[in-house]
């Protein structure tokens, strides 16, 4: 089919063509030059890492092996020949597991608490005066810049070695993470019911116990499950520092070279954070509906 | 005062009977939960040997080590905190774009509007779990075992780490991105790449670009603590001088991170708004 392509004089044409090419250059210019800092932080970058490809590229083969032999028993075998020899800890290993999840679920229950009882204190609608909702959010920020090891290595050293101190850097981090959800949480409110219930004389914990709680608790609970599963993670390598659970064992084991029992307690730990990154997804979708669950 | 009307209220209940009479499973379900919660609580604590004696005189402790720590003093190492600190610098930027690098390919092959079989996904997506699951440190402890102690092993436990992160992310915003441009190409005759080139990195690159500016600084804050385990950056400094107890330089390395934290939190939110600030208000 002949399609009627009118064709501009050639004047016309060339100074579109121009503006077209100006602009398709300047953007070029644009993409080059910052693909081009980029590539300069990555190179500072890389020398301030301390990178050495020709070490990577020699020693990627090791990365490689180490996982050929986590999976060998000292026999020579595969590991799943011999599941017994495998998991001969397994008794033991499931008891520090118990234990990293009983210290997730304390920290994440205590730092709850704890962020329940400021979050009101610190959210823009609630609070009840400005000084102290300022103090409230630059505590909870402190809380959760600091990396909850850091806050474990300090405890280690106060309250001595063991999962009590692993709890509690568990529970300070937590203050300040749920607190900023629940603060976001407590903004959004339909502020109407607690005009209406302050209406009637109450007090400011009748307005937040009558007025604010129905409205948020769903909310809270969901952040809370999400954070419980965030802290097992989080808890599993408390111990590393000293601070109780299944992390002491993997680190004696990896730098010991004790390498099946690296594979075995590795794979636990996938299988426990697995269990209880469904179960909670599970809980959240019943307890809220669909929506809550993203 | 005025009467109160008359409301009659058996009508009312039996209007809304659940309302009035709420069935006993409904109303008991809230303080079961809550009790039993509790009573896990207490076990824990108990299980977990926290007594009011360790804990007061912990607190005591803690008193002491916080008094200890004021002011916060570098002495005469403030060059090599400083240095320490451009190295987990370093290790955040650097690990993010590799990983970055990396799960882009990969992503693809875990997005369901590329690959449609789910046979070919599940694997892909399965694996990206599993990488998740393991955390930062072990990683860092694992790469320590292949390239030895340094920040370089820290840069490749945060990119490894990452990737499962990312490859996620990625797919998912992948799945999010409209489906006409790929049609558009695709009825113009463009291959399957091209379909990518043109009709999906277009929509997915800003939202990846400000995904990955977010990680750089949440992965400050790893890298801090990857260097506990021997990967290099400050979090060495920082359990050198908690183990030999030389607090007021704690306190300092602390406050280094606390900046460093909020300098990179603040440049990444004012490059993520260069990048898709405009797409978002318009």
């Amino acid at each position: 089919m002949p399609a009627a392509v009118s064709i501009l004089p050639s004047q016309q044409l060339a100074a579109l063509n121009d503006a077209y090419r100006k602009a398709v250059s300047r953007r070029r210019l644009r993409t080059v030059l910052s693909v081009a800092a980029c590539v300069v932080v990555l190179f500072v970058a890389a020398i301030g890492a301390e990178v050495n490809v020709a070490t990577f590229i020699e020693k990627i083969g090791n990365f490689f092996s180490y996982f050929d032999r986590i999976f060998t028993l000292e026999s020579g075998v595969r590991v799943w020949n011999d599941i017994s020899e495998w998991f001969w800890g397994w008794d033991k290993w499931l008891k520090l597991l118990g234990e990293t999840v009983l210290i997730s679920y304390v920290g994440t229950v205590v730092g709850a608490l704890l962020a329940f009882c400021l979050n009101f204190l610190a959210a823009e609608n609630t609070a009840p005066s400005r000084w102290l909702r300022f103090v409230v959010k630059r505590f909870m920020e402190f809380c959760r810049t600091v990396p909850d090891i850091v806050f474990a290595l300090i405890f280690v050293i106060a309250f001595g070695l063991g999962p009590m101190a692993g709890v509690l850097a568990i529970a300070i981090h937590c203050v300040g993470a749920l607190g900023k959800l629940y603060g976001e949480i407590v903004e959004n409110i339909d502020m109407k019911p607690v005009e209406g219930i302050r209406s009637t004389g109450a007090s400011w914990i009748d307005c937040m116990r009558f007025a604010v709680l129905p409205q948020v608790s769903a909310g809270f609970a969901s952040y809370t499950l999400l954070r419980f599963e965030i802290n097992v993670r989080g808890a599993s390598v408390m111990g590393f520092v000293g601070a109780g659970g299944i992390g002491q064992e993997l680190v004696v084991a990896v730098r010991k070279f004790y390498y099946s029992d690296v594979s075995a307690i590795l794979l636990m730990i996938i299988v426990t954070v697995f269990v209880i990154d469904i179960s909670t997804g599970w809980l959240r979708g019943r307890l809220f509906g669909k929506e809550a669950r993203s | 005062m005025s009467k109160q009307p008359d409301i009659n209220t058996s009508e009312l209940r039996s209007r809304y009977p659940d309302v009035f009479d709420r069935p006993l499973k409904s109303r008991a379900a809230v303080p079961t939960i809550l009790v039993a919660a509790l009573a896990l609580l207490i076990f824990g604590l108990v299980e977990l040997d926290f007594s009011p004696a360790r804990m007061l005189n912990g607190i005591q402790q803690l008193g002491w080590i916080t008094m200890m720590m004021i002011p916060p003093d570098p002495g005469s190492s403030l060059p090599a905190y400083l240095q320490a600190m451009g190295e987990t610098l370093s290790i955040a930027v650097l690990g993010t774009t590799l990983a970055a690098l990396l799960a882009l390919p990969v992503s693809l092959l875990a997005a369901r509007n590329v690959i449609p079989s789910a046979w070919l996904r599940f694997p892909v997506r399965r694996s990206l779990d599993t990488i998740r699951g393991v955390d930062t440190l072990i990683w860092a402890l694992v790469w320590i075992n292949v390239v030895g102690l340094g920040p370089f092993a820290g840069v490749l436990a945060i990119a490894v780490s990452d990737f499962g992160a990312f490859g996620k992310l990625f797919s998912e915003a992948i799945e999010g991105a409209d489906k006409k441009q790929v049609e558009g190409i695709r009825a113009s005759g463009g291959s399957p790449l091209h379909e990518i080139r043109f009709g999906l990195m277009p929509q997915v690159l800003p939202v990846i670009a400000g995904q990955v500016l977010y990680f750089i600084e949440s992965n400050t804050r790893s890298a801090t603590i990857i260097g506990i385990v021997g990967a290099g950056g400050i979090g060495l400094q920082l359990a050198e001088q908690i183990r030999v107890l030389e607090w007021q330089k704690v306190s300092f390395l602390i406050l280094m991170i606390l900046v460093a934290v909020a300098a990179i939190d603040w440049i990444s939110s004012r490059l993520r708004f260069a990048i898709i600030g405009r797409r978002a208000v318009a």
